[in-house]
């Protein structure tokens, strides 16, 4: 798609923004398959490629496991890497998602968050990211087109620290954020060749010089070593995605962390939601503020690695917490939010209430409403100490 | 084409040491295969024996660039390997003058079966490698189950010889001729125990540009139930009964590259073999009866179509 710069704003939906991004960082490899919603970051790019505007070679595989597979191929080879899915994609990626984290390989994913089959739904839920949450990937969520644009570049620098080389996931919210139109700022693109810069793998294949082996067979004597190494790279990971948040706001004057904190402080009670139904929430806040209401909001931006500790530093003191899934871990104790938060706040004697709410699944509405009758029913817990259903589904 | 002598003096990149079987036919393959390119190789291997045996941490059988990713990918593994070749090629990341070789290596059921969709995508897509099926005729590093690529009537874990059905029961599927269809440049059936045809296919298939495929028999003592030492006789009886035929596809041309002098019972073969045990007894005879009859259809086929453009 051709991109009208004024003033370096444009008007772009979520996938323009990010198939712009992935043109302005000219990646080596980009190896895909399409599925909606994300169809269009791949279409897009591809017009970038046939017109020459970037001369990344592009494998239009024959399947995602494909797409993931070579990905991760050309990523050993050293090339830097990118790629986007969706949902069905990828679910079939599964698999390879766990080969290319243990591979250590700095692979970036876009993925335009959808449910899953059956039955089939091309909407938004939180169902494809979720299931892939232990895979070793980092995960990123964006609330808005501007933030999706932004992880993009943040991305590429998390996963080739020296200190992670792992590979990161950009989540986005299929069509709520890859189909709306939004005003946003673009970067030059030297800007973006300044911050993202080269890139210049370890072991790459390519050197026939010194060849390595990859992907060797592991006993039970060495298995559990590797895993440890990951772990502790996925862990540091978290003080990457800090320092590069950082950077990128001193550079550019948006600066991204962790999580993002709204009207939390002095809240009594708050929401945590992740991508774009924050931004619903953060309505519905507003409006109970108005009327002297101390509600507040927390939405993670990194998933994984979980920073546990700070978002139990954000939330410890507040009376009544309600973790919005969309997603249903089917039978669990719960969602993923709710596992993760509910577990981090176990550490502190005085600790909040925290309830789990199943929405949105896929594409159904989130209304304002629905975030004003968590509030209240959070006011009530808050106020009388008691909890009437500790998990539930909403926007039924 | 390079002479034995002159084969003999080239490095060794697959080492020994490795933990593949006594009389398995896939580490002369492999060998043979590396030592037939005339420029650095990058490889990678799906799942399977070959993957297993080569590669147990700390130690490696690979004097060359090698990965394994997964089983049913090794077409797609090296798509990617190889496109980053060009990519950084192309920005100057990698000299201009740099040749590499890109192989990729699995087993009938990594092929045949699991890894065909990749396969068949990375052929369409004109990639510039070679992939080399070493064909044993079960999923061997499993304990001998059927694959696509089993003979018909052999006994393995999944198609027992059992009191009411006995062994497979489907011929095999000719993977060959799949691979063909994709109109690829260069594509060869080939055998380890006839190394002069299988070097010279090799060599040929990573001179072309463009995708090319190797299949070559792969004795298999453990899931033959034949003698470790009889590999390469078993290889060559193979040929010889016509069941394994040595032929090539080369822009389009077939050719047939060897025709045995007397075309053998393929009962010689079976003899061989504890998987086929059960053909030999008389009352199973029209089983054997089949598989000849598909044996000497399909040699009839090929022989027509010799020196032809198909
Ligand atoms: C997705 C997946 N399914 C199943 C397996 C189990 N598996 C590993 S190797 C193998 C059989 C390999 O057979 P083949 O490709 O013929 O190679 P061989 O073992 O005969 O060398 C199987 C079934 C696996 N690793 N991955
Ligand atoms: S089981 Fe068969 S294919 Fe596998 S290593 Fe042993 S002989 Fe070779
Ligand atoms: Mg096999």
């Amino acid at each position: 798609m051709a991109v009208t710069m004024v003033k370096k704003q444009a008007g772009l939906t979520g996938n323009s923004a990010v198939a712009y991004a992935m043109k302005q960082i000219n990646p080596d490899v980009c190896a895909a398959y399409p599925i909606t919603p994300s169809t269009q970051i791949m279409e897009d790019f591809s017009s970038y490629v046939a017109d020459g505007k970037v001369d990344t070679e592009l494998i239009t595989a024959e399947s995602e496991h494909s797409a993931m597979s070579a990905c991760i191929g050309a990523s050993a080879a050293g090339a830097r890497v990118m790629t986007a899915t969706s949902s069905q994609g990828l679910a079939l990626m599964w698999e390879m998602l766990y080969i290319a984290s243990g591979l250590r390989l700095p692979i970036v994913l876009a993925n335009v968050n959808r449910a899953l089959s059956a039955p089939i739904n091309i909407h938004c839920d939180h169902s494809d990211s979720m299931g892939a949450r232990d895979s070793g990937w980092i995960q990123i969520y964006s609330e808005t087109v501007q933030e999706a644009y932004d992880n993009l570049f943040q991305a590429v620098r998390i996963a080739e620290s020296e200190k992670v080389l792992l590979p990161v996931m950009v989540c986005l919210d299929g069509f709520i954020t890859s189909h709306a139109i939004e005003n946003i700022s673009l970067l030059e693109d030297a800007e973006v060749s300044q911050f993202v810069g080269g890139y210049k793998a370890q072991h790459p294949m390519l050197d026939t010089d010194n060849p390595v082996t990859y992907g060797a067979m592991t006993l039970p004597d060495s298995y559990i070593i590797f895993k440890h190494q990951q772990s502790e790279a996925i862990g540091r990971a978290k003080d990457v995605v800090v320092e590069v948040g950082k950077e990128f706001g001193n550079r550019f004057g948006r600066e991204y962390g962790l999580m993002e904190k709204y009207r939390l402080d002095d809240a009594d009670v708050a929401i945590v939601i992740l991508s774009s139904a924050a931004g619903t929430t953060k309505v519905a806040v507003d409006e109970l503020r108005a009327k002297g209401k101390k509600v507040g909001l927390l939405r993670p931006r990194l998933f994984r690695p979980f920073p546990f500790k700070e978002i139990a530093d954000a939330l410890k003191s507040i009376k009544a917490v309600a973790c919005l899934d969309r997603v249903d871990s089917f039978s669990g104790f719960g969602s993923p939010l709710f596992n993760e938060i509910r577990s981090t706040l176990y550490e502190f004697e005085k600790r909040p209430k925290v309830i789990n709410k199943i929405f949105g699944l896929g594409g159904r509405d989130y209304k304002v409403k629905d975030a004003v009758g968590v509030f209240e029913e959070l006011l009530k817990i808050a106020e009388t100490g008691k909890v009437e259903t500790l998990i539930k589904y909403i926007t039924l | 084409m390079a002479t034995l002598k002159e084969l003999a003096k080239k490095d060794e990149l697959f080492s020994g040491g490795h933990r593949l079987c006594t009389g398995c036919g896939i580490p002369p393959i492999v060998r043979l295969i590396l030592r037939s390119a005339n420029a650095p190789v990058v490889a990678t291997t799906a799942t399977g024996c070959l993957e297993v045996g080569t590669t147990i941490y700390p130690y490696t059988a690979w004097r060359i660039p090698w990965i394994h990713s997964a089983f049913e990918n090794a077409a797609a593994t090296i798509s990617g390997i190889e496109t980053a070749y060009k990519a950084l090629k192309k920005r100057g990341k990698i000299p201009k003058d740099k040749e590499i070789k890109f192989v990729a290596f699995g087993g009938d059921g990594g092929t045949y079966d699991i890894g065909i969709q990749a396969l068949s995508g990375a052929l369409e897509r004109g990639h510039n490698f070679l992939y080399v099926c070493y064909d044993n005729g079960a999923y061997m590093n499993t304990g001998i189950q059927r694959s696509g690529a089993t003979p018909l009537g052999a006994a393995t874990t999944t198609s027992p010889a059992g009191d009411v059905i006995l062994g497979k029961q489907e011929t095999r599927k000719d993977l060959t001729r799949i691979v063909i269809a994709h109109n690829v440049p260069y594509a060869a059936q080939a055998s380890p125990h006839n190394w002069a045809d299988l070097s010279k296919k090799a060599e040929k298939a990573l001179k072309i540009v463009g995708p090319t495929f190797l299949n070559v028999i792969s004795p298999c003592p453990l899931g033959w139930y034949s003698k470790s030492e009889e590999s390469i006789e078993a290889a060559k009886v193979a040929v010889d009964t016509c069941y394994w035929p040595l032929y090539e596809v080369e822009n389009g041309v077939l050719k047939i590259t060897y025709k045995p002098k007397q075309k053998r019972s393929i009962e010689d073969w079976l003899k061989m073999q504890g998987r086929f045990k059960h053909l030999l007894k008389p009352e199973n005879k029209a089983i054997l009866d089949k598989l000849q009859k598909y044996i000497d259809a399909e040699w009839e086929r090929l022989l027509s179509l010799d020196g032809k453009v198909i």
